[in-house]
Protein backbone atom coordinates (compact mmCIF):
# COMPACT_ATOMS: atom_id res chain seq x y z
CA UNK A 1 0.00 0.00 0.00
CA UNK A 2 2.72 2.41 1.09
CA UNK A 3 4.94 1.21 -1.69
CA UNK A 4 2.21 1.67 -4.24
CA UNK A 5 1.68 5.17 -3.01
CA UNK A 6 5.39 5.92 -3.15
CA UNK A 7 5.66 4.62 -6.68
CA UNK A 8 2.85 6.88 -7.75
CA UNK A 9 4.48 9.80 -6.01
CA UNK A 10 7.79 9.06 -7.69
CA UNK A 11 6.09 9.11 -11.04
CA UNK A 12 4.52 12.45 -10.23
CA UNK A 13 7.81 13.65 -8.78
CA UNK A 14 9.67 12.94 -11.99
CA UNK A 15 7.11 14.95 -13.88
CA UNK A 16 7.54 17.77 -11.38
CA UNK A 17 3.89 17.61 -10.39
CA UNK A 18 4.28 16.87 -6.71
CA UNK A 19 3.46 19.40 -4.05
CA UNK A 20 5.90 20.31 -1.32
CA UNK A 21 4.02 18.12 1.15
CA UNK A 22 4.23 15.10 -1.14
CA UNK A 23 7.91 15.73 -1.66
CA UNK A 24 8.40 15.81 2.07
CA UNK A 25 6.64 12.45 2.24
CA UNK A 26 9.02 11.05 -0.35
CA UNK A 27 11.99 12.45 1.47
CA UNK A 28 10.83 10.84 4.70
CA UNK A 29 10.42 7.51 3.00
CA UNK A 30 13.79 7.54 1.29
CA UNK A 31 15.80 8.79 4.21
CA UNK A 32 14.24 6.04 6.31
CA UNK A 33 15.80 2.61 6.65
CA UNK A 34 13.43 0.35 4.72
CA UNK A 35 13.47 1.32 1.08
CA UNK A 36 12.18 -1.12 -1.50
CA UNK A 37 15.10 -2.63 -3.45
CA UNK A 38 13.86 -1.53 -6.86
CA UNK A 39 13.67 2.08 -5.64
CA UNK A 40 17.06 1.92 -3.98
CA UNK A 41 18.69 4.14 -6.57
CA UNK A 42 16.51 7.08 -5.52
CA UNK A 43 17.87 6.92 -2.04
CA UNK A 44 21.13 8.81 -2.51
CA UNK A 45 19.24 11.58 -4.27
CA UNK A 46 16.91 12.29 -1.40
CA UNK A 47 19.53 11.70 1.23
CA UNK A 48 21.76 14.15 -0.58
CA UNK A 49 18.99 16.71 -0.80
CA UNK A 50 18.25 16.58 2.89
CA UNK A 51 21.94 16.68 3.69
CA UNK A 52 22.62 19.60 1.40
CA UNK A 53 19.98 21.46 3.33
CA UNK A 54 22.12 21.33 6.45
CA UNK A 55 25.04 23.22 5.05
CA UNK A 56 25.50 26.57 6.67
CA UNK A 57 27.23 29.81 5.99
CA UNK A 58 29.59 30.30 8.87
CA UNK A 59 31.71 33.20 7.79
CA UNK A 60 31.21 36.54 9.45
CA UNK A 61 30.15 39.43 7.37
CA UNK A 62 31.82 42.68 8.32
CA UNK A 63 28.88 45.02 8.54
CA UNK A 64 30.07 48.51 9.10
CA UNK A 65 27.62 51.27 9.78
CA UNK A 66 27.50 53.57 6.84
CA UNK A 67 30.03 56.30 7.37
CA UNK A 68 28.99 59.79 6.62
CA UNK A 69 30.94 60.54 3.55
CA UNK A 70 31.01 64.27 4.30
CA UNK A 71 34.74 64.44 4.86
CA UNK A 72 35.55 62.77 1.61
CA UNK A 73 33.45 65.27 -0.27
CA UNK A 74 34.83 68.36 1.40
CA UNK A 75 38.02 68.20 -0.63
CA UNK A 76 36.02 67.74 -3.78
CA UNK A 77 33.88 70.73 -2.93
CA UNK A 78 36.96 72.84 -2.23
CA UNK A 79 38.50 71.95 -5.56
CA UNK A 80 35.23 72.66 -7.32
CA UNK A 81 34.95 76.07 -5.71
CA UNK A 82 38.53 76.86 -6.64
CA UNK A 83 38.04 75.84 -10.24
CA UNK A 84 34.84 77.83 -10.47
CA UNK A 85 36.61 80.83 -9.02
CA UNK A 86 39.28 80.56 -11.68
CA UNK A 87 37.07 79.72 -14.59
CA UNK A 88 34.04 81.95 -14.19
CA UNK A 89 35.79 85.34 -14.50
CA UNK A 90 37.62 84.04 -17.55
CA UNK A 91 34.44 82.90 -19.20
CA UNK A 92 32.46 86.00 -18.41
CA UNK A 93 35.42 88.30 -19.20
CA UNK A 94 35.62 92.01 -18.32
CA UNK A 95 32.24 93.72 -18.32
CA UNK A 96 31.24 96.52 -20.80
CA UNK A 97 31.75 99.24 -18.26
CA UNK A 98 35.18 97.99 -17.38
CA UNK A 99 36.10 97.94 -21.04
CA UNK A 100 34.88 101.54 -21.51
CA UNK A 101 36.84 102.64 -18.46
CA UNK A 102 39.92 100.99 -19.83
CA UNK A 103 39.51 102.77 -23.18
CA UNK A 104 39.05 106.07 -21.42
CA UNK A 105 42.15 105.48 -19.39
CA UNK A 106 44.08 104.65 -22.53
CA UNK A 107 42.88 107.82 -24.23
CA UNK A 108 43.85 110.07 -21.36
CA UNK A 109 47.17 108.29 -21.16
CA UNK A 110 47.82 108.86 -24.83
CA UNK A 111 46.87 112.51 -24.58
CA UNK A 112 49.13 112.99 -21.61
CA UNK A 113 51.94 111.30 -23.47
CA UNK A 114 51.45 113.61 -26.45
CA UNK A 115 51.48 116.66 -24.27
CA UNK A 116 54.53 115.45 -22.44
CA UNK A 117 56.37 114.72 -25.65
CA UNK A 118 55.60 118.25 -26.86
CA UNK A 119 56.99 119.60 -23.62
CA UNK A 120 60.08 117.45 -23.99
CA UNK A 121 60.65 118.79 -27.50
CA UNK A 122 60.47 122.32 -26.05
CA UNK A 123 62.81 121.29 -23.31
CA UNK A 124 65.33 119.98 -25.81
CA UNK A 125 65.23 123.28 -27.70
CA UNK A 126 65.77 125.14 -24.45
CA UNK A 127 68.65 122.83 -23.68
CA UNK A 128 70.34 123.74 -26.97
CA UNK A 129 69.98 127.43 -26.18
CA UNK A 130 71.44 126.71 -22.78
CA UNK A 131 74.40 125.13 -24.51
CA UNK A 132 75.08 128.30 -26.45
CA UNK A 133 74.71 130.25 -23.21
CA UNK A 134 77.30 128.09 -21.56
CA UNK A 135 79.60 128.76 -24.52
CA UNK A 136 79.03 132.46 -23.97
CA UNK A 137 79.78 132.07 -20.28
CA UNK A 138 82.98 130.21 -21.12
CA UNK A 139 84.06 133.10 -23.37
CA UNK A 140 83.12 135.48 -20.64
CA UNK A 141 85.30 133.61 -18.20
CA UNK A 142 88.20 133.68 -20.63
CA UNK A 143 87.61 137.42 -21.05
CA UNK A 144 87.57 137.82 -17.29
CA UNK A 145 90.87 136.00 -16.94
CA UNK A 146 92.39 138.18 -19.56
CA UNK A 147 90.94 141.24 -17.79
CA UNK A 148 92.57 140.10 -14.51
CA UNK A 149 95.83 139.72 -16.36
CA UNK A 150 95.29 143.29 -17.64
CA UNK A 151 94.68 144.52 -14.11
CA UNK A 152 97.92 142.80 -12.98
CA UNK A 153 99.66 144.56 -15.79
CA UNK A 154 98.15 147.91 -14.83
CA UNK A 155 99.32 147.33 -11.22
CA UNK A 156 102.82 146.75 -12.46
CA UNK A 157 102.73 149.93 -14.58
CA UNK A 158 101.38 151.90 -11.60
CA UNK A 159 104.34 150.72 -9.48
CA UNK A 160 106.72 151.81 -12.21
CA UNK A 161 105.06 155.15 -12.33
CA UNK A 162 105.38 155.55 -8.56
CA UNK A 163 109.05 154.70 -8.61
CA UNK A 164 109.66 157.37 -11.20
CA UNK B 1 17.38 50.02 10.17
CA UNK B 2 19.90 49.00 12.77
CA UNK B 3 22.44 46.25 12.47
CA UNK B 4 20.49 43.94 14.73
CA UNK B 5 17.34 44.36 12.66
CA UNK B 6 19.27 43.68 9.53
CA UNK B 7 20.87 40.57 10.92
CA UNK B 8 17.53 39.20 12.08
CA UNK B 9 16.08 39.91 8.67
CA UNK B 10 18.93 38.25 6.83
CA UNK B 11 19.60 35.34 9.18
CA UNK B 12 16.80 33.05 7.96
CA UNK B 13 17.98 32.96 4.39
CA UNK B 14 21.70 33.60 4.43
CA UNK B 15 22.37 29.85 4.38
CA UNK B 16 20.08 29.50 1.40
CA UNK B 17 22.00 32.20 -0.40
CA UNK B 18 25.23 30.44 0.43
CA UNK B 19 23.97 27.05 -0.73
CA UNK B 20 22.70 28.43 -3.99
CA UNK B 21 26.02 30.20 -4.55
CA UNK B 22 27.88 27.02 -3.78
CA UNK B 23 25.68 25.01 -6.11
CA UNK B 24 26.56 27.37 -8.94
CA UNK B 25 30.16 28.24 -8.12
CA UNK B 26 31.08 24.81 -6.70
CA UNK B 27 33.99 26.09 -4.68
CA UNK B 28 33.27 26.82 -1.05
CA UNK B 29 35.53 29.86 -0.95
CA UNK B 30 33.92 31.36 -4.01
CA UNK B 31 30.50 30.74 -2.55
CA UNK B 32 31.49 32.39 0.71
CA UNK B 33 32.78 35.42 -1.12
CA UNK B 34 29.61 35.60 -3.16
CA UNK B 35 27.43 35.35 -0.08
CA UNK B 36 29.39 38.08 1.64
CA UNK B 37 29.07 40.24 -1.43
CA UNK B 38 25.30 39.72 -1.55
CA UNK B 39 24.87 40.46 2.14
CA UNK B 40 26.99 43.59 1.89
CA UNK B 41 24.97 44.75 -1.07
CA UNK B 42 21.81 44.27 0.94
CA UNK B 43 23.35 46.10 3.87
CA UNK B 44 24.38 49.01 1.71
CA UNK B 45 20.85 49.37 0.41
CA UNK B 46 19.20 48.79 3.72
CA UNK B 47 17.10 51.93 3.38
CA UNK B 48 15.45 50.52 0.30
CA UNK B 49 15.08 47.03 1.70
CA UNK B 50 11.83 47.85 3.42
CA UNK B 51 10.23 48.63 0.08
CA UNK B 52 10.71 45.10 -1.16
CA UNK B 53 7.83 42.81 -0.46
CA UNK B 54 9.90 39.69 -0.31
CA UNK B 55 13.50 40.30 0.63
CA UNK B 56 14.32 36.63 0.57
CA UNK B 57 13.12 36.09 -3.00
CA UNK B 58 14.88 39.26 -4.00
CA UNK B 59 18.12 38.09 -2.45
CA UNK B 60 17.88 34.72 -4.17
CA UNK B 61 17.44 36.44 -7.52
CA UNK B 62 20.41 38.66 -6.71
CA UNK B 63 22.49 35.62 -5.80
CA UNK B 64 21.55 33.83 -9.00
CA UNK B 65 22.48 36.83 -11.14
CA UNK B 66 25.67 37.49 -9.22
CA UNK B 67 26.86 33.92 -9.52
CA UNK B 68 26.03 33.67 -13.20
CA UNK B 69 27.93 36.89 -13.83
CA UNK B 70 30.82 35.50 -11.87
CA UNK B 71 30.83 32.31 -13.88
CA UNK B 72 30.65 34.25 -17.09
CA UNK B 73 33.61 36.43 -16.18
CA UNK B 74 35.61 33.39 -15.12
CA UNK B 75 34.90 31.72 -18.40
CA UNK B 76 35.82 34.84 -20.31
CA UNK B 77 39.18 34.82 -18.58
CA UNK B 78 39.51 31.19 -19.52
CA UNK B 79 39.82 30.30 -15.87
CA UNK B 80 38.05 27.46 -14.20
CA UNK B 81 37.03 27.82 -10.63
CA UNK B 82 39.13 25.30 -8.81
CA UNK B 83 37.61 24.13 -5.64
CA UNK B 84 39.38 22.62 -2.74
CA UNK B 85 36.63 21.42 -0.50
CA UNK B 86 38.81 18.93 1.24
CA UNK B 87 37.00 17.34 4.10
CA UNK B 88 38.65 15.84 7.09
CA UNK B 89 36.13 13.53 8.62
CA UNK B 90 38.59 11.11 10.08
CA UNK B 91 36.18 9.65 12.54
CA UNK B 92 34.31 6.57 11.35
CA UNK B 93 35.50 7.34 7.86
CA UNK B 94 35.49 3.75 6.78
CA UNK B 95 31.81 3.42 7.53
CA UNK B 96 30.77 6.57 5.76
CA UNK B 97 32.81 6.02 2.64
CA UNK B 98 30.21 4.01 0.82
CA UNK B 99 27.25 6.23 1.63
CA UNK B 100 29.30 9.31 0.99
CA UNK B 101 30.38 8.03 -2.36
CA UNK B 102 26.85 7.74 -3.66
CA UNK B 103 26.03 11.14 -2.24
CA UNK B 104 29.04 12.57 -4.01
CA UNK B 105 27.67 11.04 -7.13
CA UNK B 106 24.51 13.05 -6.77
CA UNK B 107 26.43 16.27 -6.29
CA UNK B 108 28.64 15.47 -9.26
CA UNK B 109 25.61 14.72 -11.40
CA UNK B 110 24.11 18.01 -10.35
CA UNK B 111 27.29 19.79 -11.34
CA UNK B 112 26.81 18.55 -14.86
CA UNK B 113 23.29 19.90 -15.17
CA UNK B 114 22.71 23.10 -17.11
CA UNK B 115 22.80 26.13 -14.85
CA UNK B 116 19.09 26.83 -15.10
CA UNK B 117 18.22 23.31 -14.01
CA UNK B 118 20.83 23.40 -11.28
CA UNK B 119 19.23 26.50 -9.83
CA UNK B 120 15.75 25.06 -10.04
CA UNK B 121 16.67 21.77 -8.39
CA UNK B 122 18.51 23.68 -5.71
CA UNK B 123 15.54 25.93 -5.02
CA UNK B 124 12.92 23.22 -5.18
CA UNK B 125 14.42 20.02 -3.84
CA UNK B 126 16.86 21.46 -1.38
CA UNK B 127 15.36 24.78 -0.29
CA UNK B 128 11.78 23.68 -0.88
CA UNK B 129 10.34 26.82 -2.33
CA UNK B 130 7.03 26.49 -4.07
CA UNK B 131 6.73 26.92 -7.78
CA UNK B 132 5.26 30.39 -7.66
CA UNK B 133 8.21 31.65 -5.64
CA UNK B 134 10.75 29.99 -7.90
CA UNK B 135 9.04 31.40 -10.95
CA UNK B 136 9.24 34.86 -9.45
CA UNK B 137 12.88 34.51 -8.43
CA UNK B 138 13.95 33.34 -11.85
CA UNK B 139 11.59 35.51 -13.81
CA UNK B 140 10.09 32.53 -15.61
CA UNK B 141 6.58 31.16 -15.75
CA UNK B 142 5.61 28.20 -13.60
CA UNK B 143 5.21 25.78 -16.46
CA UNK B 144 8.74 26.44 -17.63
CA UNK B 145 10.00 25.86 -14.10
CA UNK B 146 8.13 22.56 -13.94
CA UNK B 147 9.44 21.41 -17.30
CA UNK B 148 13.01 22.24 -16.33
CA UNK B 149 12.65 20.59 -12.96
CA UNK B 150 11.18 17.47 -14.47
CA UNK B 151 14.04 17.26 -16.95
CA UNK B 152 16.61 17.76 -14.23
CA UNK B 153 15.06 15.13 -11.98
CA UNK B 154 14.90 12.62 -14.79
CA UNK B 155 18.52 13.27 -15.70
CA UNK B 156 19.61 12.76 -12.13
CA UNK B 157 17.58 9.59 -11.86
CA UNK B 158 18.92 8.16 -15.08
CA UNK B 159 22.52 8.85 -14.20
CA UNK B 160 22.07 7.45 -10.73
CA UNK B 161 20.47 4.31 -12.12
CA UNK B 162 23.37 3.90 -14.50
CA UNK B 163 25.97 4.17 -11.78
CA UNK B 164 23.97 1.75 -9.69
CA UNK B 165 23.87 -0.80 -12.47
CA UNK B 166 27.58 -0.44 -13.00
CA UNK B 167 28.03 -1.84 -9.56
CA UNK B 168 25.93 -4.89 -10.38
CA UNK B 169 26.70 -5.69 -13.97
Amino acid sequence: MVLNNIEKLIEKYNNAETTLAEEAQLRDYFTGSDVAPHLEHYKPMFVYFSQAQQEQYTKDVPLKPKKTKMYQWISVAAVAVLMLGLIIPRILGPSQEERRKKELAMETYNKAMEALSLVSIGMNEGKEQLNSLSLVSENLNQGLEEASRLSEFSKATNRIFKNK
Amino acid sequence: MKQADFVSLVMPFKDKVFRLAKRLLVSREEAEDATQEILLKLWKNKEKIEDYKNVEAFSMTMTKNFCLDRLKSKQAQNLKIVHSNYTDNNASLQKQVEAKDSLNWVSRIMEDLPEQQKIIVQLRDIEQYDFAEIAKMLDMNETAVRVNLSRARKTIREKLTNTHRHGIK
